[in-house]
């Protein structure tokens, strides 16, 4: 047997989720001299936990492992079972730039960083001059990865070209999209990377103050950041040639406002006020943080940086599509097989994502979300779309910050668009009228619509009042808040439809659309249907009473026969329309 | 007593530093009160109402006392459409509590929250920050009772 070298357990977020910390004892405890280090993730979430197991002949990957001393003994034997094998058609499809470390190295170990390429990028920036560095970042053709898609050369540019004492690059970490989370996996798995990003931001643009603005939510990856700072300073790595003082490295923890991921709004919060936007000009780069010339990057955007630095402008513009330069990283999840993080060349169609990368069964989906609150649906007939920055537009969905839902066949598109309205109603900070009225008008008419007591005039409401609410918003969460709804009405207006004029929820989602029925010739009458009803709806003789139903799918779950449905409302027994 | 709140000091008086101070004071005592808020307020030499402004702002502050356990019910997008809507009616089946309440015990409380970045294992909780994945009706419960029986 080849000798093992090192035993390594993805232990960021995910994978202590689904128990990656007792497999990490159990190896631990059986290991004996073989070291058994936890790392990041590398992405495959549907497979965690996950070890790798370095040996003289290579590494041997295992998934889904127990966390039991039999386990782990099959693990030491580098035993055939349960080994696990990158599918051959994800990795033809992928592009690992950068994410090619996470999950491979130990997230807070600078030795391992170094001795995989790591701060040889900022090595270089400094052997040219900052200018030369912001003029590598434009010809890369480097977009924000934060949503926007603004050209981060030019973003550095305008910084750089403030001549004052005291400049501030901020790291948006807040991560706000509810479903996406690939910054959070690069913090937690390649935090040095991260930082070694704004290192070289700050060199490129004169900033002298750092801060990282990273939402609560994400304790790890805060713990993790804060690890490298300190090892980054105790190894002088903040000390920029030609600057008297070291870097000011902050780390600030968001308190679950959507809208502080908007840049002014992130700055009012970073001075300790209420976040709420401001109307640009000024632009943070002429006044931002405290009146000083500061600009916000994503931490993705970040995490590009030194991979780019290292294969330098060109090469990385050679990577991606015409106008979407280099890769995006993008979590999958809801309705398909893989769900995790992929990284893939900017351009690559929308169908090799969801059912090449993704695993999920054509013909189960509906529809993917992209760009969270703020983007808009693709219908499945439509996924032969190019993901870049501008196609995605030209569907009505934008490409957003890389979180990507997929929604199967069984999911109620008009009650999606309900869930994203009461989301972006309920954060928006109530500063502009259009915004803060509009989108609870948009979110009461759906929740009609879903009741089943919207009309036919709703569906012209929503697309007449959203436009409007887009003109007339301050910041991107208003100017967006309208796109679930329009583009869920654009392509799924059958679904609207059927709501309003038949009053059936076709998806049967929307609880006071459907009834539950039991058939009694696939009944056992083990009562167990009986005893998990919340609201005693279901009779000694096994009959589901709609009037007192409450919909929540317990008895659905337990019985053990599948005997008990979802169906339109009106097909089901009803004690108040006798 | 202000001077329960002596380890505001940690945090310095720069207004700046406002919601860390109010941060430092909810992982402490697990909500920040009354009392809480004129600590706050004469740490930072700033008005009450102003620190009232910031606090309510932010959805992360709690007000009132939370249970010993606290379920965190996601409800992001992943988690919203695998059935979290659910998971919190068979929540408020099993304890009696909906979101943003505690039971009469002070035992357990329920949250919803948007996004734990577990996505991929929708729909997800956590109980006083340890998560749990792949919820159905059945293992949901079985996590309930446990902490039912710890307390
Ligand atoms: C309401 C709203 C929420 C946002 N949330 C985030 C976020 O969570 N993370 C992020 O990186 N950018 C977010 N953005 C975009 C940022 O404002 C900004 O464009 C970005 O951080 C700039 O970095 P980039 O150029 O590197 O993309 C948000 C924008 C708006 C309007
Ligand atoms: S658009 Fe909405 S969230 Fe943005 S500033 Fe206006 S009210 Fe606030
Ligand atoms: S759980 Fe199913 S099988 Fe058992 S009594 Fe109810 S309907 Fe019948
Ligand atoms: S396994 Fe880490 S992001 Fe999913
Ligand atoms: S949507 Fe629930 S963990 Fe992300």
């Amino acid at each position: 047997m080849a000798q093992i070298k090192r035993i390594k357990v993805g232990v960021a977020s995910c994978g202590v989720a689904a128990g990656a910390e007792a497999v990490m004892e159990a190896l631990k405890r059986n290991a004996g001299d073989v070291p058994v280090v936890g790392v990041g993730c590398i992405g495959h979430c549907y497979a965690e936990p996950m070890v790798e197991v370095e040996t003289e002949n290579g590494s041997v990957l295992y998934s889904s492992v127990k966390g039991d001393d039999a386990s782990a003994q099959k693990i030491l034997s580098l035993s055939e079972e349960g080994r696990f094998v990158i599918p051959e058609i994800r990795s033809s499809k992928e592009a690992l730039y950068v994410t090619k470390l996470a999950g491979r190295i130990e997230p807070c170990n600078l030795e391992e960083y170094k001795a995989n390429g790591g701060f040889s990028a900022l090595k270089k920036a400094f052997s040219m001059k900052p200018g030369e560095v912001v003029d590598m970042v434009k010809v890369s053709g480097l977009r924000g990865r934060g949503g926007g898609g603004f050209p981060t050369g030019m973003k550095w540019s305008f910084l750089a070209a403030k001549q004052v004492p005291e400049k501030v690059l901020i790291m948006n970490a807040d991560e706000g999209d509810p479903g996406a989370f690939m910054d959070r996996s690069m913090m937690e798995s390649v935090p040095f990377q991260v930082l070694e990003g704004m290192l070289i931001g700050a060199y490129a643009t004169g900033a002298t103050k750092l801060f990282i603005y990273c939402r609560a939510e994400y304790p790890m990856a805060i713990k993790h950041l804060k690890i490298a700072i300190a090892k980054i300073q105790e190894a002088g790595l903040d000390r920029l040639p030609g600057r008297e003082n070291p870097l000011e490295i902050k780390i600030k923890e968001g308190a679950g406002a959507f809208v502080c991921g908007e840049e002014t709004a992130m700055i009012a919060s970073l001075e300790g006020k209420r976040g709420t936007p401001r109307f640009r000009p000024p632009f943070p780069t002429d006044s931002g943080w405290n009146s000083l010339p500061t600009a916000i990057n994503n931490v993705e955007t970040f995490a590009n940086i030194a991979p780019l630095i290292n294969m330098g402008g060109e090469a990385f513009a050679a990577i991606g599509s015409e106008k979407s330069k280099g890769t995006k990283i993008f979590a999958l999840a809801g309705d398909l097989k893989y769900p995790g993080l992929t990284e893939v060349p900017m351009g690559v169609t929308l169908a090799e994502i969801v059912y090449d990368i993704g695993g999920a069964e054509r013909g189960s989906v509906k529809a993917v979300q992209t760009g969270g609150p703020s983007g808009g649906c693709i219908p499945a007939e439509k996924f032969d779309v190019k993901v870049d920055y501008d196609s995605l537009k030209e569907l009505g969905a934008i490409m957003g910050s890389g979180g990507l839902i997929v929604i199967g066949k069984n999911r109620c598109m008009v009650e999606t668009a309900r869930y994203f309205l009461s989301f972006t109603h309920r954060e928006s900070c109530g500063k502009c009228t259009f915004c803060r009225v509009g989108t609870m008008r948009m979110y009461e008419t759906l929740e009609r619509i879903c009741a089943g007591e919207g009309c036919e005039e709703d569906i012209a409401f929503l697309e007449n009042l959203g436009p409007k609410i887009r003109k007339g918003a301050l910041c991107g969460l208003g100017q967006t808040a309208p796109n679930p709804a329009l583009s869920t009405i654009r392509y799924f207006r059958n679904e609207y439809e059927a709501h309003v004029k038949e009053k059936i929820c076709p998806s049967l989602v929307c609880p006071t659309l459907v009834d539950l029925t039991l058939d009694q010739s696939k009944c056992v009458k083990c009562k167990l249907c009986i005893r998990s009803c919340p609201a005693g709806a279901i009779s000694d003789g096994f009959v589901i009473d709609n009037a007192k139903c409450l919909k929540c799918n317990s008895c659905l779950e337990v019985c053990p026969k599948k005997a008990i449905k979802r169906v339109p409302r009106g097909q089901g027994f009803n004690s108040n329309n006798k | 007593m202000l001077s329960d709140y002596f380890y505001l000091e940690e945090v310095g008086h720069e207004k700046g530093d406002l919601i860390k101070g109010l941060q430092l004071i909810q992982q402490k005592e697990g909500y920040v009160s009354d009392d809480a808020v004129k600590a706050v307020a004469a740490n930072f030499n700033m008005a009450e109402a102003e620190v009232e402004g910031v606090l309510t702002f932010y959805a992360q502050f709690k007000r009132v006392k939370p249970g010993r356990f606290q379920i965190s019910s996601c409800d992001g997008t992943a988690c919203h459409i695998k059935g979290t809507p659910l998971i919190q009616q068979w929540i408020q089946a099993e304890l009696g509590i909906k979101s943003g309440e505690t039971d009469k015990e002070g035992r357990f409380s329920l949250e919803t929250v948007a996004c734990l970045g577990c996505c991929s294992l929708a729909p997800v909780m956590a109980i006083n920050g340890r998560v749990y994945g792949k919820l159905d009706r059945k293992g949901l419960v079985k996590i309930l009772n446990e902490y039912k029986k710890m307390d």
